[in-house]
């Protein structure tokens, strides 16, 4: 199938969530986005797979459609042992719940017309309460995520800071008890200091709630700290899923090292001199309603061949757990 | 001091609000020499942005904003100018690069139209001349075939482009100091870099100085030449880019430092989070304002407000050297720090 | 280097100089204003203008002893529109209750003198009385509780009606929503004056039937605000958060837009009250409002046709001036509204 190939899923083992060639098309005024074109992911049970790519990417209409919200163009996306493709809306609606989502602005994510202890406890309020007692675990889950009840409960989202909405925001997520969490660039709005209080909490999460994690975003170091695989997208297709460690010595597909040789260092004033690198010309990312025929990314590829123009890369397995797209993958970087 | 481009001595901007003064600039001093880059780093709310509009003059006196302290560009007091003088500054001396390239073109205006309008208004050429140097502007900022730009709307360029043309339109004017205010956080990792390569060669080739204003520490350690730390308002520390970045002597910036993820790392790493947030500016607390949240705080922070003071180094007396403050530095050698106490 | 407190330009006036400013403003602007309303000295216009002047003197002079009573700015228009639409309010509400004159008795007006001149406060009739012997201020308040129902009770239609209209089309979208959307266009390119004077002789003069005339006119762009803003709200990730927790569409409807598009929407209420406010006076003003001799102020401004308004201006000032500032201060308070509630300031 087109470009990214199934080889990186792992069928023989349990797994909390399988997404089988998920394509996303919206139509617009100029024509169609391809905005997934055939995404293949597994997730075992524990596991965080981070999802890193530009804007543009697709990642986000990815983690949407995952969820259901709105459902993909075709594809299937099975959660635990439910298809949730085929479901009615109300069954859908219930088993969607096992799957939650935590998005980029906490500040627009949570309703500015409520209070914070009537937001973390909403799911409940649609599912039902179970055994649970209101207050205590109104308090509970405010206390897990780190927030002190007391000076919290009666507040409204704009009376918080950002990072403390985003607590808020994953408190409701996790007050379901979900299998999976969904973070669509859960920090990236989020100040350097309050993005290491976020994403150790949702380390602490994971670890607690026994949650599997599909986490996206754009800054390769964050998407390397919290994953323990990371699949690399580019204009709908995966071009790359590696093993999160040593990933900036591993990555073999040229996208990936262009990602690796943006992330700003202590040397990049003289290197940005350095002749021998050639002049700042730019070059574009194609429009998604007409995507470059063949490996999508050759246009700005400096080892494109004619063979990238005429024949879809596929996933190989290059080193164990290593699976690039790619006709001329670079070779690792010696140090 | 002469030899100073640019010079700010105790630069504060206040705001009067419903809530009472925010003072989101607290006294803020430097200085910046032409072909010299100054990163100015700080969390959202430190005041960095303020402060980069309070030098340009963009935020100046009036009924809302209280600006006291000089801002010198060479040696004229840019808010003693009237606001007919200090436009005539925008353009030829300074100018700016704001965040978002969509909203600081007019998007009913043509690339083109951007930068001939400024040209004339400074330079009064004439109307092909401009067109002429509009080409070669957009040339020099890297983007490709610059002739037939000129007749494009921002809306039909990419983001990395759109702050491209923002940058010519900057330099439309030759501008001895370019104030940069967070110019990539808007755009695409793999344009950020290209973008600050831009800005990093545009500054060697004229000469200019930048005041490089951003959240993004990695690419200002990468960039600058100075970094002054920013938080609440005030100075915590300053000095050479990569001494600072390398042994940082402020808790604070010891702390976010520490608190970026960093690819060297190995996966699950647990981050050194700062908790708490910052103080709020409207009511700022008595001493130091990093106290409540500072892991080495002592008693004496929370009652007085520690001053920057210069870390004596075994170099002469510069304008680069470190100053920090702190009563508690982060520091090899503590023989260093007993000048503390300035600040009663 | 020391870090002293920094010292704060205050560039406001002592309290005193503000006082005693502002006592002299507000004093010599009353005295002129007086003066004027009560001269035969100068031209009409100019009175009118040296008028207005010591009015806009008076509330400057008030604007500066509020300020220095409260230590900062004051908005002293918008608390005498408040003012106002309080007295007003509650004269209408308590009308009945009010020692007030003849307000539509004909056959008890004849034994009483017809087109007295105003007295003032204490005489029997303070604001005079009509060709009919009826009393000027009587037929006021009245005018106001007929004037001020039918506008509350058409904002009220039309905003139930409106606004939940608007909420479903612009949530459910799709075919409803294009039916909607052709519906309210329609309505809104017949004219309102046309559509209110073919309403009037349908439906006969009652308040009922005219504040459903005028509800009509504020149905279609209440559906358009609530439409928009649901639209927009609909597309926030809070709506999307709350989906991705399993809420049905009606719970989303209720919990997350609803309480998101309420206040934009009453905002705009208040506002089209001093519309229908206007539109009700038009229409009683053109004869197929509410009929004499029961007051309104659109009628009892037409009162003042064929040469009655040269002899006797009080008979179109009074429901005039009335008009006026009950239309100002609403829109006063609407504008307030917006900006209080409008959701993108929702945030600070």
């Amino acid at each position: 199938m087109a470009g990214s190939g199934t080889a990186h899923l792992r069928p023989g083992v349990e797994r909390s969530l399988v997404v089988d060639d998920l394509v996303v098309e919206f139509r617009v005024a100029a024509g169609t986005v391809h905005a997934v074109s055939g995404l293949n992911l597994d997730l075992v049970p524990g596991e965080t797979l981070g999802i890193l790519g530009e804007s543009g990417c697709g990642k986000s209409s990815a983690g949407r459609a995952v969820m259901q919200l709105p459902p993909p163009t075709s594809g299937t996306v099975r959660l635990g042992d439910n298809d949730l493709t085929g479901l009615k809306p109300r069954a859908m609606r219930r088993a969607r719940a096992r799957m939650q989502l935590v998005l980029q602005d906490p500040v627009s994510a949570l309703n500015p017309r409520r209070k914070v202890k009537d937001l973390v406890v909403e799911g409940l309020e649609i599912w039902g309460w179970g055994d649970r007692h209101r207050d205590t675990y109104v308090d509970e889950l405010l206390v897990s995520v780190g927030l002190d009840p007391e000076t919290v409960r009666e507040k409204r989202p704009h009376e918080l800071s950002g990072g403390q909405c985003q607590r808020v925001c994953i408190a409701r997520s996790l007050a379901l008890d979900p299998d999976v969490l969904i973070c669509d660039e859960p920090v990236s709005s989020l100040d350097v200091s309050v993005q290491a209080q976020i994403l150790n909490l949702l380390e602490q999460a994971r670890a607690r709630f026994g949650l599997s994690m599909v986490f996206i975003a754009h800054d390769v170091a964050v998407v390397k700290n919290i994953s323990d695989r990371v699949l690399v997208m580019y204009l709908g297709k995966t071009c790359e899923v590696l093993p999160s460690a040593d990933l900036e010595n591993a990555a073999l597909h040229p996208y990936t090292r262009l990602l690796l040789a943006s992330v700003p260092s202590e040397t990049d004033a003289e290197q940005a001199l350095d002749p021998a690198r050639g002049g700042a010309e730019m070059t574009e990312l194609p429009s998604p309603l007409d995507p470059p025929s063949g490996c999508r990314f050759r246009t700005r590829c400096p080892l494109a061949t004619e063979r990238c123009a005429a024949e879809e890369p596929q996933l190989r397995e290059f080193r164990p757990g290593q699976f690039v797209a790619c006709h001329h993958p670079e070779p690792p970087v010696e140090e | 001091m002469s030899t100073h481009l640019l010079e700010v001595v105790d630069l504060r901007t206040v705001f009067h609000t419903a809530r009472g003064d925010v003072r989101a600039v607290d006294g803020v001093s430097f200085s910046l020499a032409a072909g010299e880059t100054l990163g100015l780093v700080g969390e959202s709310g430190s005041g960095k942005s303020v402060l980069g509009r309070s030098v340009m003059g963009l935020i100046s006196n009036s009924a809302m904003t209280t600006v006291s302290g000089q801002v010198l560009l060479e040696g004229t007091d840019v808010h003693a100018l009237k606001p007919s003088a200090r436009r005539r500054l925008w353009g030829p001396e300074i100018a700016m690069v704001f965040q978002d390239p969509m909203t600081s073109l007019n998007p009913v205006k043509r690339v083109g139209t951007h930068l001939t309008e400024t040209l004339r208004r400074h330079l009064r050429c004439s109307r092909s001349e401009a067109t002429e140097r509009a080409v070669d502007l957009l040339r020099q900022v890297g983007i490709p075939e610059p002739a037939r730009r000129l007749a494009q709307y921002p809306h039909e360029l990419s983001g990395g482009m759109r702050q491209r043309v923002v940058i010519a339109t900057a330099l439309a004017c030759d501008p001895r100091l370019l104030i940069a205010d967070e110019p990539t956080t808007a755009l695409d990792v793999t344009v950020q870099k290209q973008i600050l390569d831009l800005l990093g060669s545009l500054v060697v080739e004229r000469d200019m100085a930048m005041l490089l204003v951003s959240h993004d520490l990695g690419a200002v350690a990468g960039r600058t030449d100075r970094v002054q730390v920013m938080y609440a308002g005030r100075t915590v520390e300053s000095g050479r880019t990569r001494p600072v970045f390398a042994a940082p002597e402020h808790p604070y910036t010891e702390a976010l430092l520490a608190s970026i993820p960093q690819l060297s790392h190995p996966p699950h790493t647990v981050l050194r989070a700062i908790e708490g947030n910052p103080p709020d500016m409207a009511r700022p607390p008595l001493g130091c304002r990093f106290a409540s949240r500072c892991s080495r705080v002592g008693e004496e922070c929370t009652a007085v407000l520690p001053a920057l003071s210069v870390v004596p180094s075994p170099v002469a007396a510069d304008a680069a050297a470190r100053a920090v403050a702190c009563h508690h530095p982060v520091l090899p050698e503590p023989v260093a720090m007993e000048e503390v106490g300035h600040g009663r | 280097m020391l870090a002293p407190e920094p010292v704060l330009v205050r560039r406001c006036d002592t309290r005193s100089a503000l006082l005693v400013t502002g006592l002299l403003l507000l004093g010599a602007g009353s005295a002129l204003a007086l003066w004027a309303s009560g001269t035969t000295v100068l031209v009409t216009l100019v009175r009118m203008l040296v008028l207005v002047v010591g009015i806009i003197a008076a509330i400057a002079g008030l604007g500066r002893l509020a300020r220095a009573a409260r230590g900062k700015p004051v908005d002293v228009v918008f608390w005498l529109g408040m003012t106002w639409l309080v007295l007003i309010l509650g004269a209408a509400a308590l009308a009945p209750w009010l020692p007030l004159g003849n307000h539509d008795d004909s056959v008890a007006g004849l034994t009483a003198p017809i087109f007295a001149q105003p007295g003032g406060l204490g005489a029997d009739y303070p604001l005079g009385t009509n060709n009919y012997g009826l009393d000027v201020l009587a037929r006021a308040v009245f005018g106001a509780r007929t004037s001020i129902l039918v506008a509350l009770l058409a904002v009220l239609i039309g905003t139930v009606v409106g606004g939940l209209i608007g909420m479903v089309s612009g949530f459910v979208r799709g075919t409803t929503d294009r039916v909607v959307g052709i519906l309210s266009n329609a309505l809104l390119a017949v004219p309102p004056l046309i559509l209110l004077i073919a309403l009037g002789t349908v439906l006969d003069p009652s308040i009922r039937s005219i504040a459903f005339a005028l509800s009509l006119l504020t149905i279609p762009s209440m559906v358009r605000l609530a439409r928009a803003n649901t639209i927009t709200v609909a597309q926030r990730e809070y709506v999307l958060a709350a989906r991705a927790l399993g809420a049905n569409r009606m719970r989303l409807l209720l919990r997350e837009v609803l309480p998101n598009v309420v206040l934009p929407v009453l905002s705009l209420a208040v506002v089209m009250i001093s519309v229908l406010v206007v539109a009700e006076a038009s229409l009683s003003f053109l004869g197929i409002g509410i009929e004499q001799p029961a007051p309104t102020w659109g009628n009892m401004i037409a009162e003042g046709q064929g040469g009655v308004m040269e002899e006797n201006p009080y008979i179109v000032v009074v429901p005039g001036i009335c008009l006026f500032l009950t239309v100002f201060s609403f829109n006063l308070l609407g504008e307030r509204a917006q900006k209080r509630w409008d959701p993108r300031s929702a945030k600070l």
